[in-house]
């Protein structure tokens, strides 16, 4: 048996292919390569493609699944419902903040409602994964960078409308409803925008967790071990020489960082001002690196 | 125009695709065979660029997938109809991947009507049938009005009224010059659309030719012959007759003869001659179907075999094996004979020449060797512990596997 790399080749078989080749060529098939003429062409002209098809093909993506609405609203509810509570709780109990604007009420909600942004942005990515529509994807467009960029800049941009402006209310809300220390200014913009920033930063972690890990439930897991893990480690280390560790452990754990942008601080020597959120845009950088190296070498 | 050269991929220990070189041309169906797992799926990803080969390439116009530009614009491809996001309506579906390529919305209502979805437009895909799933994955490949288009299976849960559809639209597409490239398992649908044939066994080229010689080159026609059934010896007498004039003669399995290289009148003059009566003379012509069982049996690497409910019942003892065929596969539903010996050399994919009692082992010695996929297995090869045989084994726990070792 004879394994021809053309078609033409076999020699045994030369005097039955001419008339067979005739075949497909009488509708219109050019029998052997490089005749052309019958090569069709769209009449649509083709225009190059950028990043903006890119985001605008992500922003009917993102808005179109159940998981987005279903996240971001229990968010919401979570940070205006706790934060809520917490306020009416501190009023009911006439009790006053001492030394701190009421702000700082907001944490909790916040801190829960960071889980849902985890599982929003793990989905974006894994949900593409897990029902193969990633393949229809980049068969749409092979750049697999513009993809993955597309894919942040929408998640960034909604997650950080979305929890700013819940931020910003609640912090509103709350400020009405307490009698407590007046915020200043850059108070107000960490308890707001630098809020926002830091949670919409996680997500990105966690899409890029997604796009590492390829598989929904593993990457959740991985993000809540992330999250969870360092504080809970803090706890426990209680030996003498460890001191150090337990410290930059308990510093620089996301919900001790995310309580720095409340004006809340564990420890006087740990991350102070804007620094959380720097902090998480370098890690948020080095894992979408990370996700777009191995993105554009895997098979998909 | 698909091109590739060489084309090589490797998953770990298991080569999926070895060095794979065929074009696809312009303005022809092009059907693209094979048995389950011998790499069609791999192959077409590899055409995508969605893998990436460990050796060779491919290219669609000249340029790899990865680097043409506005590639949904020149290339439609329904690689599985599953892969969307169930929890999407199909607009927004189609929509999303439009938008990718620049192509503006109007588009996407319009494809819809093509492949008829327009009333489940704003359902949810999860609920989609099989069916309807492919009518959607069809309506994305036809989205940039691409110039090359692969279809992986697209037929599959279609009702008639589809099939008969996705028939028309490949041949309309290709008579518009465009290159389609469809695979499927479907000889029947197969043998109606394509006009020519890639057909590959074990991740390597096995055909690369039409239809028509592909049928003509790996099934030889045959005359079916029935003496007597109360008189064996008749039947022995017209074999010897028949061999003796120059046909090939091969038994089946009912008790009618095979014969080939003898033409029909020829072989009832010979009976008469011999005073031999005949209860049946027919001519038997070979479809697609046929030739391609033929060519890939051999390449077969999942063999059904028949349920005996062994492991069903009280353990029997050895007996069992008394009425084992002598060669494996042999009494299986799938089981085709091997082809009669040729005269003239003709065959330029002939499968190999055995003895009719000893034809290819289900198990290559080494399939991705530098030799063809199908090199004459001789009787005397050891047949390694093939991939064919694990479903005897899992069939039939209290008896011995069905292979030639049993």
């Amino acid at each position: 048996m004879t394994t021809p790399p053309m078609p033409s080749t076999p020699q045994p078989q030369a005097p039955a292919q001419a008339p067979a080749q005739a075949g497909p060529a009488a509708a219109g098939a050019p029998p052997f390569p490089g005749q052309a003429g019958a090569t069709y062409t769209s009449p649509i002209p083709i225009r190059s493609t950028h990043i903006g098809d890119a985001i605008a093909s992500e922003w009917t993506k993102i808005r179109s699944v159940r998981s987005t609405v279903w996240t971001l609203g229990i968010m919401i509810f979570l940070m205006l419902g706790l934060g809520l509570l917490i306020a009416w709780g501190v009023s009911y109990d006439d009790g006053e903040l001492v030394d701190v604007p009421a702000l700082t009420l907001g944490f909790t909600g916040v801190l829960l409602g960071s889980l849902c942004v985890i599982t929003l942005g793990v989905l974006t990515v894994s949900s593409e994964y897990g029902t193969g529509m990633m393949r229809t994807t980049l068969t749409a467009c092979p750049n697999r960078g513009r993809v993955l960029a597309a894919k942040a800049l929408v998640f960034f941009a909604l997650v950080f409308t979305i929890t700013t402006v819940t931020a910003t209310v609640v912090a509103v809300l709350q400020t009405s409803m307490v009698d407590a220390v007046d915020a200043t200014g850059s108070e107000w913009l960490r308890g707001t925008v630098g809020v926002g920033c830091y949670i919409a930063l996680l997500g990105l972690i966690s899409l890029a967790v997604g796009s590492l890990v390829r598989h929904s439930a593993g990457a959740i897991t991985i993000m809540l071990g992330v999250v969870l893990l360092p504080l809970v480690a803090a706890m426990f280390l209680f030996a003498e020489s460890m001191e150090e560790l337990r410290r930059g452990l308990l510093e620089y754990s996301i919900p001790s960082q995310l309580s720095v942008l409340y004006g809340n601080t564990v420890t006087d020597s740990g991350p102070q001002g804007w620094t959380p959120v720097l902090f998480m845009l370098v890690l948020a950088l080095v894992a979408l690196g990370g996700a777009l190296a191995v993105l554009e070498s895997r098979d998909v | 125009m698909i091109e590739a050269v060489g084309l090589t991929k490797r998953y770990g220990a298991k080569t999926a695709v070895y060095d794979l070189s065929f074009q696809v041309r312009p303005g022809a169906v092009t059907g693209f065979l094979g048995p389950n797992g011998s790499g069609k799926s791999t192959t077409m990803r590899m055409i995508l660029g969605l893998d990436q080969p460990n050796a060779g390439r491919v290219t669609i116009a000249g340029h790899p997938y990865r680097s043409l530009p506005n590639a949904p614009r020149q290339v439609g491809a329904l690689l599985d109809a599953k892969a969307v996001h169930g929890g999407r309506h199909a607009r927004n579906h189609l929509l999303c991947l439009a938008q990718l390529s620049g192509i503006p919305a109007r588009r996407v209502d319009e494809v819809l009507g093509v492949v008829g979805l327009q009333d489940v437009a704003k359902k949810r895909s999860k609920g989609f049938s099989l069916g309807m799933g492919q009518r959607l994955g069809i309506a994305a490949a036809l989205l940039g009005d691409p110039q090359v288009l692969l279809f992986d299976e697209p037929v599959n849960g279609l009702d008639p009224e589809g099939i008969l559809w996705v028939r028309n639209l490949m041949k309309r597409l290709a008579s518009e010059g465009r290159t389609v490239f469809v695979s499927s398992h479907l000889m029947s649908e197969m043998a109606l659309t394509a006009d020519h044939l890639i057909v590959i066994g074990r991740g390597q080229l096995m055909a690369d030719m039409s239809v028509k010689d592909f049928i003509s080159a790996n099934s030889a026609d045959f005359a079916r012959v029935r003496t007597p059934g109360t008189e064996p010896k008749q039947r022995e007498k017209l074999t010897a007759t028949l061999t003796e004039a120059g046909g090939q003669v091969l038994p089946e399995q009912d008790g009618a003869l095979r014969v080939t290289g003898l033409p029909l009148s020829r072989i009832s003059d010979l009976a008469h001659d011999a005073g031999v009566r005949l209860w049946e003379l027919s001519p038997h012509q070979a479809s697609l179907e046929e030739a391609y069982m033929r060519m890939t049996q051999g390449a077969v690497d999942f063999r059904s075999t028949t349920d005996q409910r062994a492991g069903l019942q009280q353990q029997l003892a050895a007996p069992v094996l008394a009425g084992q065929p002598p060669v494996p596969g042999q009494g299986q539903p799938d089981w085709y004979a091997p082809p009669p010996p040729q005269q003239g050399g003709g065959q330029p994919f002939a499968m190999p020449q055995p003895a009719p009692q000893a034809p290819q082992a289900p198990g290559q010695p080494n399939p991705y060797a530098p030799q063809p996929a199908a090199t004459p297995a001789s009787p005397a090869t050891p047949a390694p512990a093939a991939p064919a045989t694990p479903p005897a084994d899992l069939t039939k726990p209290g008896s011995k596997p069905t292979t030639e070792d049993a």
